[in-house]
């Protein structure tokens, strides 16, 4: 099994359909990347605003017995 | 053999906490198939005769059009489960099976478009019956992602997507007789598992390696979108306090 390619220039170029191909596996690449690490932003979000309202909750509470 | 493993599967907290450590290991296949796959699709495999190098958009292509049908009879089957059982746990799957088919068949019209321009001199053929079936299939995903965004009540989208999923298969045997049934610039199946598969293993296996790592990274996709699904319905309950209170969650 060769390399099919003389130089890493001519890989880019794939004999000119290096556009097209590169085209694909960027685009294709980069919504997978988006895909994969989505649930990760979501996650760190969620947890951001419980801690908010835990906190909230937790000052209004103390609020409550100082007045009461 | 009981039915007990079914009804523990519907649980949402012993599927978060079950499968926790396959994230890594999904991820970790993924990545090593889908870098081993595209280096020798792009740079070992021989130039196709007739295409030359625009052939190699095969290695992402085929893999995506596999995913956008496999996706949507995921979709469609969990949707089925959580109407028919009333599963919380098959609602959330479905959910997160939507946006993910919608990007992957997006990008399976994308790659064609792109494969199409120098091979058939065109970006679209809208009278082209498996192109024209896969933007269907694109829209029955988008027609889910909407009903779900578009009910405040839970259960009332799923109930509603899930019925939209469920008619949607009737679009899966057309795109699969598609290229059968009609005219069409799209070639018969390639890979058939009856034998009889038109392709030098040469070009073959590096195809069958990225078939393995797109798998493995719907997979990973998917349980990660579901885990972060489930956290959310179950925020009210005890054990998803403790998650966000100890930071394990993340």
């Amino acid at each position: 099994m060769d390399f099919q390619f003389e130089s890493f220039g001519e890989f880019l170029a794939m004999n000119g359909h290096g556009a097209y191909v590169w085209a694909c596996f960027a685009v294709t690449f980069a919504l997978m990347l988006y895909l994969a690490f989505a649930p990760d932003i979501r996650v760190r979000q969620f947890i951001r605003q419980q801690k908010r309202l835990e906190r909230r909750m937790a000052a209004a509470r103390s609020g409550e017995l100082e007045s009461g | 053999m009981g039915w007990q493993w079914f009804h523990r599967l519907g649980s949402p907290r012993w599927f978060y906490e079950k499968t926790g450590p396959w994230v890594f290991w999904l991820g970790l296949a993924a990545l090593i198939l889908l870098a081993v796959g595209t280096l020798w699709g792009l740079g070992f495999a021989p130039v196709e005769r007739l295409q030359g190098n625009s052939y190699r958009i095969i290695y992402i292509h085929l893999p995506l059009a596999f995913l956008s049908m496999a996706g949507y009879y995921i979709m469609a089957i969990s949707g089925a489960i959580g109407l028919i059982w009333k599963m919380k746990l098959a609602d959330m799957v479905m959910k997160s099976a939507a946006p993910i088919g919608a990007v992957l068949t997006f990008l399976a019209l994308f790659t064609g478009a792109v494969w199409g321009k120098p091979t058939w001199g065109t970006w679209f053929e809208w009278r082209d019956p498996r192109i024209a079936s896969t933007m269907l299939l694109f829209f029955l995903y988008l027609g889910v992602i909407a009903l779900q965004a578009s009910y405040q009540n839970q259960q009332m989208a799923d109930r509603f997507s899930a019925i939209l999923a469920i008619v949607g298969t009737v679009n899966i045997p057309i795109m699969y007789g598609s290229v059968y049934w009609w005219n069409s610039l799209h070639q018969g199946a390639t890979i058939k598992f009856t034998g009889g598969t038109s392709m030098h293993p040469s070009m073959l296996y590096p195809l069958m390696v990225m078939i393995a790592g797109f798998y493995c990274f719907y997979a990973y996709a998917l349980l990660k979108s579901v885990r972060a699904e489930v956290l959310h319905r179950e925020y009210r309950t005890q054990w998803v306090k403790d998650l966000v209170s100890s930071n394990r969650a993340v």
